[in-house]
């Protein structure tokens, strides 16, 4: 059976589109999920899509952290369901505590929007599973509040346990601390990733087809986990 | 009606790039004695009857602070503080 990957939208979402592509351009059938609507109506896995949420009024995803469908998502993502938030969705799964730390201001201030080599530091999670350990992919980058902060002790634990999922090479378009690009929880199947893969998925429209990796890795996964 | 202030700051430790970018243009104000800036948010909340304290500060801790990145404090506004 095909699995099936809720994307959510909510207020202000605008790569909801292109992250529903992108699930069916990596086999899966995408579900469409709405911020107000507590039913994940039976998916095997979600994605928070980038976008402007309308928690950005007061810090990007503080409010989009309340929604209804967000509870639900909590709670299934504590019991095993994967969850992988772009950008925006990073910020709200940080908000909402189901990752450390914050996303903040760019430390240069300025919007970044390029194209960005990142290293995949960790291939154990439920969204990494196609990479190999230490490989280099290009995808783009595009947001303003997109420094990751955590405090040393965090920062260093992430590190130890193989959490920091990928990092900037070439350059960090935003002042993350340690360069990093991507984290995850100590399960494995939430992961946070500030760059989009969902706009690497079609050579007409990106600088290459790595972020498909992101999307095959959960359908891999899903295909591998037990009824 | 009873108003309570609440200020937000980001922690000491953490990068202030908006006060950064208002101390790197001080200078251009003629102003060179500033070493510091940081900025951060005043919210006033206005509670329908008495002033609750205790639930303004789990407002704060919950909604409007990012308690991971940022400090905050709520307090009673002051008389003159309070607009008509």
């Amino acid at each position: 059976m095909t699995a099936r990957v809720g994307v959510v939208t909510f207020p202000g979402s605008l790569d909801d589109g292109d992250a529903a592509r992108a699930v069916r351009l990596a086999g899966g059938e995408a579900v469409r999920l709405w911020h107000a609507d507590p039913d994940l109506h039976g998916v095997d896995a979600v994605v928070l899509p980038g976008g402007f949420s309308y928690g950005d009024y007061l810090r990007c995803g503080a409010i989009a952290r309340f929604a209804p469908v967000m509870e639900s998502i909590a709670a299934a993502a504590a019991g095993g369901l994967p969850v992988l938030g772009i950008c925006n969705g990073f910020q709200i799964l940080c908000e909402a505590h189901l990752l450390p730390g914050a996303l903040t201001r760019n430390q240069h201030l300025h919007f970044r929007n390029r194209d960005q080599v990142l290293r995949i530091e960790s291939p154990a999670t439920a969204w990494t599973n196609t990479f190999a350990a230490g490989q280099e992919i290009l995808i783009p980058v595009k947001n303003g509040e997109g420094c990751y902060v955590a405090d040393e002790r965090t920062l260093d634990e992430l590190e130890a346990t193989g959490r920091v999922v990928a990092r900037y090479v070439g350059g960090n378009p935003n002042g993350s601390l340690r360069d990093i690009a991507g984290i995850t929880n100590a399960a494995g199947n939430v992961v946070g990733l500030m760059p989009h893969p969902e706009h690497a998925v079609e050579a007409l429209t990106g600088p290459s087809l790595d972020g498909l990796g992101f999307f095959t890795s959960i359908l891999k996964h899903l295909a591998g986990a037990p009824a | 009606m009873a108003r309570v202030v609440v200020d937000v700051m980001l922690k000491p430790e953490i990068l202030d790039p908006q006060g950064q970018a208002v101390v790197n243009a001080l200078p251009r104000l003629g102003v060179d004695d500033v070493s510091s800036v940081r900025i951060g948010r005043r919210i006033e909340i206005e509670f329908v009857g008495e002033a609750d304290l205790d639930r303004a500060r789990e407002i704060a801790d919950k909604l409007l602070a990012n308690p991971v990145i940022e400090d905050f404090e709520v307090r009673l506004a002051e008389t003159e503080e309070v607009r008509p």
